[in-house]
């Protein structure tokens, strides 16, 4: 079978790539964006929104059309044409998606830098800690995984961490059980039920579970992490919407798994100043934020 | 153990001829084949059942039909039910068994035995999975996935028993994959090459060894499991030192390549059924053998995209990312070819053409999905979310149980010696089709807009296309109903097929049909060329060209 | 027919009878015999067996190396265990392997009763092995729930003794048929060569093992 050739068919293939562009650009099947990262992941959603349709209209056409074009007259009992192959077509459509494989596997690991995924978790803590497994192997020196006591702070098994600078970041501890997470401000000594953050500023969320394994999704963040028992994980964001925004468990733990839910409110600045000194409990009012975060311990 | 040989089975007397033949540990690959196929329906529809109850619960936005414990163990026994007593024994244990042994000239399995054993594991395993709902504190609740340390903390015995099934389930399943590959490598007919085996038998053979490579990894993991749950060890604990995502590592390691174990003999049934019904030969029989066995390679190591959102160090998210998707190139390959195999012939419209057709639709549209959610930061938003639930029943439903329904119109006429009617399958068909979609692609815009799996409340935003959602999965539960009544009232009173109804050249259509006992009664045909359809290009003289027009008598 | 395929109808009874394959192209006939066609797969299916067996072994190796790569152990537990009696249990092993293939070579050149001398000495090291197993377990300071590390070395040296227990089981009854006009013989020795490929296995997995948990 020789490749379709006619005009008629780069038309349709430039219509259809047309098509394909247009639904990427202006069919918005995603929620609100709120968080710096969220622009970056509907770009990837519109390329791949992209992608997908060229090719699936492509393919469904081709069906539809054999199944009109070449469906089997009344009477007519031959056979179609014995072609049993074409190896130029078939490498064709074997380097076609390779390429395009390899563009988006690309793309999305640029996207995925962006976002912070290949920051290394442990910067401070992880030649600390390594030190610390090997001795533990080493039987000479044994640790309990709790207490781990020799590095400050427990390793980070996993999760999107705070590109570069960890100056002026929110640091929140998130503590996920049956059913609910519980948020703890270390700054301010804060506990609460919904997560509180400014806008515009970094977010750093250490977070363990008590039971079984959790995970922190905010749709409109378009983040999520497994929150999982005997390994913390950290989810880092930058809020860029106020508003109100679900919190929700998508990791299966329970019965009342589906209603594990909580709220992110995002404040402009000075509300988000407002509800930390309220909730502050008995402490000299903290300044700004900033300064708030520049201090190392709590 | 022993050989097949023809003293072996069928021992006069002993063995129940008639229908109940198919209630006996029978020998015959073709009984065990139909034993497989008919409970695995019998599965489908508890499982379906079970799936109905979802969806009702779901119509709603809040916990409103049943208790939220029972519906943890509904979408459990779900998941078990329909990938391991329904996709698994069907499109392996029933096609398998019964076309295997015709396709590569043999009598039988290799091991006959072994393989009603195989079988007779199934009923005892699904037997106790229902079961365990009845016993107390009920099945188990933590999902088909069982992930630690939910699974530790749920009713115990339930999850005990959930074990127990899923390690006879796959038991019997590396049996089966044993006896496959034996059967393909050592049992073919003298004078028979790999490489002019039908489709289905490439696919069976790459599946089988996901099967034995895999699955006895999950039956350890779950083991370990058994141990944490039983005996109080810490491997999956972390109360106790153990580590989580261990268990997940593992699990996935079967869990990943068990997609492939569903699909795999469903491409190779699909290249069965469209050359035959196009009149034309399968296009690029080389490359797809070829891309069976890179999808096998593959399949083995992409088990980690799974767990991107899980404790995954930043290097494995992206290995995953890069192997999983270049599965999509294997694959890719083989819809252009059957894609190509359609074009320029000559195209019956029946059920079966028409259920193939609709899985390419469906399985082109969950291959794409699933290319997506290879990429790392789409996957972080959607996973575990139900844009994930709609993309795997795109993969299995819409693939491979739309394959499994072509097969059974494509291959009623052999089993039964019956054509099955056609109106009454066009219906289904399109019942089915409109219900699966009106069922599955809302769930694409709900997982993207915050509706998370395995929930039985969601935000009430939500409640519309759920409804949607609920009413494609009661046509879905109609459809059923044209299905059955084709089946059995066809079974008495179709139209009689004859041995070859479609003029197909693949071994199993060169006997009687039903076929007798040891699958011919004079020695097996050698089919060298089992796509040899179709009128070839520039010949002249189109007799003494193609194999099928000898075949045919010259008499075209 | 709704759905009639194309070409001419079947050739009358093409299939039921044995003439028309060999009159059809792409079908043609073969050899005379090939009813039951049985080329014997059982020691091929064995060893696919096998192959599964390992990939439960490489399951719980894996999980173990994870484990220990990861899993910082409590403070009063440690990875190191005795060498000399596992070691002496590893010569054990590698010994009967030889054993055992004596046997089966004594038993293809028709020699049955040293054939049977030397089942029962493999016997007798598995036995040996699996007393040396006892013994071990006996003297660990730890219990089977005391820490991750134990529960792993009990459930891997647990499974594979399961293994070797049941190769004992097996040669005993290689044992007993191989006795004079029992079922195995000279010509026929599937049996004992089924058994011999799954000792080799065990032993083989208990190499690897020797190595990852005790040595490593």
């Amino acid at each position: 079978m020789a490749i379709p050739s006619t005009l008629i068919t780069l038309l349709l293939g430039m219509v259809l790539v047309l098509v394909g562009l247009w639904v990427g650009q202006n069919v918005q099947l995603l929620p609100l964006d709120a968080s710096s990262n969220a622009p970056v992941y509907d770009s990837l959603f519109q390329v791949l929104f992209s992608i997908g349709t060229i090719l699936f209209l492509g393919i469904v056409g081709l069906v539809l059309f054999s199944l009109v074009r070449f469906r089997r007259r009344p009477g007519d009992l031959a056979d179609g044409v014995a072609i049993e192959g074409n190896l130029p077509l078939e490498i064709v459509w074997t380097a076609i998606p390779a390429i395009v494989v390899l563009f988006v596997g690309i793309y999305s690991y640029d996207i995925y830098e962006r976002m912070g995924g290949m920051v290394s978790l442990n910067d401070h803590s992880a030649m600390h800690h390594s030190a610390v497994v090997m001795q533990a192997s080493d039987s000479s020196g044994p640790t309990s995984p709790g207490s781990d006591t020799a590095s400050s702070e427990p390793r980070v098994w996993a999760g999107i961490g705070s590109s570069g600078n960890t100056e002026g970041t929110l640091p929140v501890e998130v503590t996920a059980m049956q059913f609910a997470f519980i948020f703890h401000y270390p700054d301010g000594d804060i506990t609460s039920g919904e997560l509180h953050v400014p806008i515009n500023q970094p977010v750093e969320l250490r977070m363990k579970a008590n039971d079984v394994i959790h995970a922190f999704w905010v749709p409109q963040f378009r983040l999520k992490q497994d929150v999982i028992p005997g390994q913390p994980t950290v989810l880092s964001f930058t809020a860029t919407r106020a508003g109100n925004y679900p919190i929700i468990c998508a990791e299966l733990c329970g019965p009342y798994h589906g209603g594990m839910r909580s709220t992110v409110v995002v404040h402009e600045q000075e509300a988000f100043n407002q509800w930390f000194e309220k909730n502050a409990p008995a402490k000299p009012i903290p300044a700004t934020v900033a300064n708030v975060s520049l201090n190392p311990t709590a | 153990m022993t050989v097949a040989s023809p003293t072996d089975f069928e021992p006069q007397g002993l063995q129940p001829q008639g229908w109940l033949k198919y209630f006996s540990f029978s020998l015959d690959h073709k009984v065990i084949g139909l034993q497989y196929l008919v409970t695995g329906f019998i599965f489908y529809f508890i499982g379906g059942a079970l799936a109905g109850v979802i969806r009702t619960e779901l119509a709603s936005p809040i916990s409103d039909f049943v208790s939220r414990e029972t519906y943890n163990e509904v979408l459990t026994l779900h998941g078990t039910v329909m990938i391991f007593l329904w996709i698994v024994p069907v499109v392996n244990g029933a096609f398998g068994n019964y076309l295997i042994p015709f396709y590569v000239g043999a009598r039988d399995m290799a091991f006959p035995r072994l393989n009603a054993v195989a079988f007779w594991l199934i009923p005892p395993a699904g037997i106790l999975l229902i079961a365990s709902y009845f016993v107390a504190g009920g099945a188990a609740q933590s999902g088909w996935t069982a992930y630690p340390p939910l699974s530790l903390s749920t009713p115990a015995i339930g999850q005990v028993i959930w074990i127990l099934s899923v390690l006879l389930l796959g038991g019997s399943s590396i049996f089966g994959g044993i006896n496959f590959i034996a059967t393909i490598l050592k049992l073919r007919r003298p004078g028979l090459k790999l490489m002019q085996l039908p489709m289905y038998c490439w696919a069976m053979l790459g599946t089988s060894i996901l099967v034995v490579l895999s699955t006895p990894v999950l039956a350890g993991t779950l083991i370990l499991l058994s141990f944490d749950i039983i005996a109080h060890t810490g491997f999956f604990n972390p109360a106790l030192g153990g580590n989580v995502v261990v268990y997940q590592h593992l699990f996935w390691f079967y869990s990943h390549p068990a997609v492939y174990i569903m699909v795999l003999p469903a491409f190779g049934l699909v290249s069965e059924i469209l050359p035959i019904h196009a009149r034309k030969p399968l296009f690029g029989y080389t490359t797809m053998v070829y891309s069976i066995l890179a999808i096998v390679v593959l399949g083995l190591i992409v088990w980690a995209h799974h767990m991107f959102t899980s404790g995954t160090p930043p290097w494995m998210r992206l290995f995953f990312t890069i192997a999983t998707s270049f599965i999509a190139v294997p694959t890719g390959i083989k819809f252009f070819n059957w894609l190509a195999t359609l074009w320029g012939g000559k195209l019956a419209l029946n059920s079966a053409m028409l259920f193939s057709c609709g899985f390419i639709i469906n399985f082109v549209f969950g291959g794409i999905t699933g290319v997506a959610l290879a990429q790392v930061p789409f996957d972080i938003h959607v996973h575990d979310t139900y844009f994930v639930v709609a993309h795997f029943h795109y993969i299995v439903y819409g693939g491979t149980v739309f394959v499994i329904f072509a097969s059974v119109y494509h291959w009623y006429p052999k089993f039964t010696g019956r054509m099955l009617n056609e109106d009454l399958g066009r219906l289904h068909f399109l019942l089915t089709f409109i219900g699966f979609n009106l069922c599955f692609t809302p769930q694409h815009w709900l997982g993207l807009n915050g509706m998370p799996r395995r929930v039985a409340e969601y935000d009430p935003s939500f409640t519309t296309l759920n409804q949607v959602s609920s009413v494609g999965a009661l046509l879905m539960a109609i459809s059923t109903l044209p299905f059955l009544i084709n089946v059995i009232w066809s079974a008495y009173a179709g139209e009689i097929a004859g041995d070859n109804p479609w003029n197909a050249l693949t071994p199993e259509w060169l006997t009687a049909s039903p076929p007798p006992v040891e699958n011919w009664l004079g020695e097996a045909p050698l089919v060298t060329h089992p796509y040899d359809y179709g009128i070839p290009e520039g010949k002249i003289d189109l007799r003494v060209a193609s194999g099928a027009d000898l075949w045919f008598g010259g008499k075209r | 027919m709704t759905s009639l395929a194309p070409g001419s109808p079947n050739p009358a009874g093409a299939a039921v009878s044995a003439q028309p394959t060999s009159q059809a192209h792409g079908t043609s006939a073969h050899a005379a015999d090939d009813h039951g066609g049985h080329v014997d797969a059982r020691l091929f299916g064995l060893a696919t067996f096998l192959v599964a067996d390992g990939m439960t072994f490489a399951g719980f190796f894996a999980a173990y190396l994870t484990f220990r790569a990861v899993n910082p152990l409590p403070a009063d537990s440690s990875y190191e265990l005795e060498l000399i009696l596992p070691t002496i249990n590893t010569a054990l092993l590698v010994i009967s392997s030889f054993t055992f293939h004596r046997a089966g070579s004594n038993l293809r050149s028709g020699n049955q009763s040293a054939c049977r001398s030397w089942l029962l000495g493999t016997v007798a090291l598995g036995v040996a092995f699996l007393a040396g197993q006892m013994v071990e377990y006996f003297n660990l300071p730890f219990g089977l729930t005391d820490n991750l590390f134990a529960s792993t070395f009990y459930a891997l040296t647990g499974f594979h003794g399961l293994h070797v227990t049941l190769g004992v089981i097996c040669i005993l009854i290689v044992w007993w048929q191989a006795r004079q006009g029992g079922r195995i013989s000279q010509h026929d020795h599937f049996g004992l060569e089924a058994a011999e490929l799954y000792w080799h296995f065990v032993d083989g997995i208990w190499v690897v093992l020797y190595g990852i948990l005790y040595l490593l």
